[in-house]
């Protein structure tokens, strides 16, 4: 990416969740001894974790800020059902960590800072809204402009060479350039929250428990804090909001604890299945490990957000990219929503870094549908086993719970298919 | 000779355009001979399929009804403003070709979609072998510093690649509408506006203004369009900094550049607009190697290209049987070699001596 001189400029929504204050507006550069609007090369639509990724990207990396701030690394991922004894666990057998958990303001501190840093190639506009934008026709139209042509909240204009639209899964680019979308709500919200274990641990496990009414996540930030993901009811979540301290702890903890909705018959069906495997396969089992007891929450941590599934039509048109939430929106229970994002920042720096090295003009559609085949090929088989996924732990009637109890027990035996499990989310 | 008759009559050709190259004299002496005969008449012994440069393709026969269709193309023609005719490598005909569709060049969709991919494989030609030229080079913009030509630009699809790469470009094409065309695209660009300038001339008419200044000459589909190759590659060479590249694409002249090429590419896909390309003008690496050597040019490069048109893009091979592209640097002083001594394929051997003994311009009659 060192090849590569952009003329960015970032436009950040007023969020609905909590975000970094910054000051005012920082103004645009000009071309020298041009009396017209500045022609940017790239214009990202959207500030958020994804958007300000993809300007730092087209920049320079911001890794080095976020590890001088609060990440953890962690080995072990332990996933299991509420109805059964069922788990999988995903191991790494060297030493090395399986991923990162960094929260949200960790990663936009460290973009934010070195966005600063770059700010010579790339200005921000914080506090600025965008509330139309113009396309260029597909075929050069005499003295019509061939840019995209941005109007902001204060009546300025932005023209550039390439708009990316990286607004959220109700993307205002998405629905101003006419592209079909692919949506439906889950009844669900997620409630987040930072909160306190009872004891330091070493705490380099992730785990997840899918309960009948939504999964329940608890994260690893340190050895004392986990980050809380929990999937359920827009009531239940409600209800969890604004339920007092010492309840919400105590129904996290009863969460990951109770056996309240185990049956004997799946019970002896898994265990069934549990002897014919480790008869089969008489090599290691990994030992079933004990989630952490929750002592405290972190007063204002708590934030919920509704849950659905979205998948755009196109990712791109002449001119204009869609990455992060506003091409793909997924349920959290696999943790990949941002990571798909990041996937999506990849795969166009580089096929920008490419076109940019050829000369290409930056909006042809030639590379930007190398990377929307990327991408959706990628995306596509992910969104797909996550609503299934979804779907098929969302009930506990006995049949498909037989089912995904043994499916689970079996897919934790078989280690290469594990493997590819964890590479194909590491991508 | 009727070999060749059944194989055009096997690929559905019924009716062929084609030229006569030779001095105005000539022309009617071989219609006549061609009328009082009322038979198959190849006016030069050569194998009936292979058609050479001087030839007029006739098919009369009793038996068979060929249809022969000759495009009469005045050799003066109407666009006097554009350029004085004598001493040209302008060919008018070819003009008349590119002007009808002077406004489609930008759409990448449309017909020039193979010119435009096509700059995925010319513009890292280029720009990787100008980088071998400099010690170091600005991340952002390879080719700054760089002074280059691009003769026969066309709506300017490869000058502004190269302008984004940093160069400095100048865009010459002997259609004005062209020149409009590229004009027009490139105002809208501040970086490019500075950094390229477009001219409705043809190459001889700058080589005094501009003898020894670019870094780099391109023609890029360009010398199968031209009337007098020796002559433009004099010119190129003359416009050449010492040591300075020039970088050539352009279709070979074989069988299969013919079927491919012009059957199936302009008469039956319609990849290619009909009446684009005349399969006699076509250039063999071994022709355009001699021509260069011969005038103070090295050859350090000759690849293949081949066009997938189902895919819609071009890759590199090692087979230069269709298209090729070629780069060679300006050496020392001007050499002129005997042509007839070098080693050539069969049927340009005929056309080599000949070169060699007409000097100067050979006039084209379009019958």
């Amino acid at each position: 990416m060192g090849t590569m001189a952009a003329r960015l400029a970032v436009s950040r929504w007023v969020a609905a969740r909590a975000a970094a204050r910054r000051g005012p507006l920082v103004s645009c550069r000009r071309w020298s001894g041009v009396a017209t609007d500045t022609v940017y090369d790239v214009v990202v639509s959207g500030g958020g974790l994804v958007g300000a990724a993809m300007a730092c990207a087209l920049g320079f990396g911001a890794w080095d800020h976020i590890c001088n701030m609060r990440y953890r690394a962690f080995r072990r991922m332990q996933v299991w059902d509420a109805c059964s004894e069922a788990l999988i666990v995903f191991d790494k057998d060297n030493l090395d960590d399986m991923g990162y958990i960094v929260e949200n303001d960790v990663i936009m501190h460290a973009l934010t800072k070195q966005l600063e840093a770059v700010s010579d190639r790339v200005t921000v506009l914080y506090r600025s809204k965008a509330v139309g934008y113009t396309w260029p026709y597909s075929f050069p139209m005499a003295d019509s402009s061939p840019w995209v042509q941005i109007t902001l909240g204060d009546g300025s204009t932005l023209q550039t060479k390439l708009l990316i639209g990286a607004d959220g899964h109700n993307s205002g680019v998405r629905q101003a350039a006419g592209i079909q979308n692919v949506s439906w709500n889950y009844d669900q919200s997620a409630v987040v929250a930072t909160l306190h274990l009872s004891e330091a641990t070493e705490n380099n496990v992730a785990w997840q428990r899918f309960l009948p009414s939504g999964p329940i996540a608890l994260l690893p930030l340190s050895d004392t804090l986990s980050s809380l993901v929990w999937s359920t009811s827009h009531e239940h979540a409600a209800e969890l909001v604004s339920m007092d301290e010492e309840k919400f702890v105590d129904a996290i903890n009863s969460a990951f604890w109770s056996d309240v909705n185990h049956t004997d018959f799946i019970d002896s069906a898994g265990t069934m299945l549990h002897y014919a495997i480790a008869f089969l396969k008489p090599t290691k089992v990994s030992a079933r490990q004990l989630p952490p007891s929750v002592a405290r929450v972190d007063a204002k941590s708590r934030a919920l957000f509704p849950l659905g599934l979205g998948h755009a039509a196109e990712y791109v048109r002449p001119r204009l990219a869609l990455i992060g939430d506003a091409a793909h929106r997924v349920h959290p229970l696999a943790g990949q929503g941002v990571n798909m994002g990041f996937g999506d920042i990849s795969s166009l720096v580089h096929h920008l870094s490419t076109a940019a090295f050829n000369g290409k003009d930056l909006g042809s559609m030639s590379h930007l549908t190398g990377y929307e085949t990327d991408r959706q090929r990628h995306n596509t088989a992910l969104l797909a086993a996550t609503d299934v996924l979804k779907r098929l732990y969302s009930t506990s009637a006995t049949p498909l719970v037989l089912l995904r109890t043994w499916g689970l027990q079996a897919t934790n035996a078989v280690s290469p298919l594990k493997e590819q499990i964890m590479a194909f989310a590491s991508k | 000779m009727f070999q060749g008759l059944f194989f055009l009559r096997f690929l559905g050709i019924f009716c062929i355009d084609n030229h006569v190259i030779c001095k105005e004299g000539q022309f009617n002496f071989f219609l006549s001979i061609v009328y009082s005969e009322n038979q198959l008449s190849w006016t030069l012994p050569i194998k009936p399929w292979i058609f050479s440069e001087y030839r007029i393709m006739w098919f009369k026969s009793c038996k068979m009804t060929f249809v022969c269709f000759n495009r009469m193309k005045s050799y003066r023609y109407p666009w006097t403003r554009l350029y004085s005719t004598s001493g040209t490598t302008v060919d008018s005909s070819e003009v008349k070709t590119f002007l009808a569709l002077a406004h489609r060049w930008w759409d990448e969709q449309g017909v020039y979609a193979p010119l435009h991919s096509m700059n995925d494989l010319r513009v890292p030609f280029i720009r990787d072998n100008l980088l071998k030229t400099v010690a170091n080079h600005q991340p952002g913009k390879p080719l700054s510093g760089m002074k280059i030509l691009d003769v026969g630009c066309g709506g300017g699809l490869l000058t502004e690649p190269l302008g984004r790469l940093g160069a400095s470009v100048i865009g010459i094409d002997p259609v004005a509408e062209n020149i409009e065309t590229a004009q027009r695209h490139k105002s809208f660009d501040p970086v490019l506006d500075k950094r390229i300038e477009y001219r409705a001339c043809a190459l001889e008419e700058i080589v005094e203004e501009t003898a020894e200044t670019f870094d780099a000459v391109i023609a890029s589909e360009v010398v199968e369009h031209v009337t007098d190759l020796e002559t433009f590659i004099q010119c190129c060479w003359q416009v050449l900094k010492p040591g300075a590249s020039l970088f050539i694409t352009t279709i070979n002249k074989t069988q299969l550049s013919y079927a491919l090429g012009i059957v199936f590419a302009e008469q039956i896909a319609g990849i290619v607009p009909k009446g684009t390309h005349t399969w006699e003008k076509f250039v063999s690496p071994e022709m355009l190697e001699s021509i260069l050597e011969s005038n103070g040019l090295s050859v350090q490069t000759v690849a293949g290209m081949f066009y997938n048109p189902f895919s819609r893009y071009w890759h590199w091979s090692e087979n230069t049987s269709l298209n090729y592209a070629a780069h060679a640097v300006k050496s020392g002083a001007q050499e002129h070699q005997v042509p007839a001594e070098s080693v050539l394929k069969e049927e340009t051997e005929e056309l080599q001596a000949t070169a060699s003994t007409n000097a100067g311009v050979r006039e084209e009659v379009k019958k």
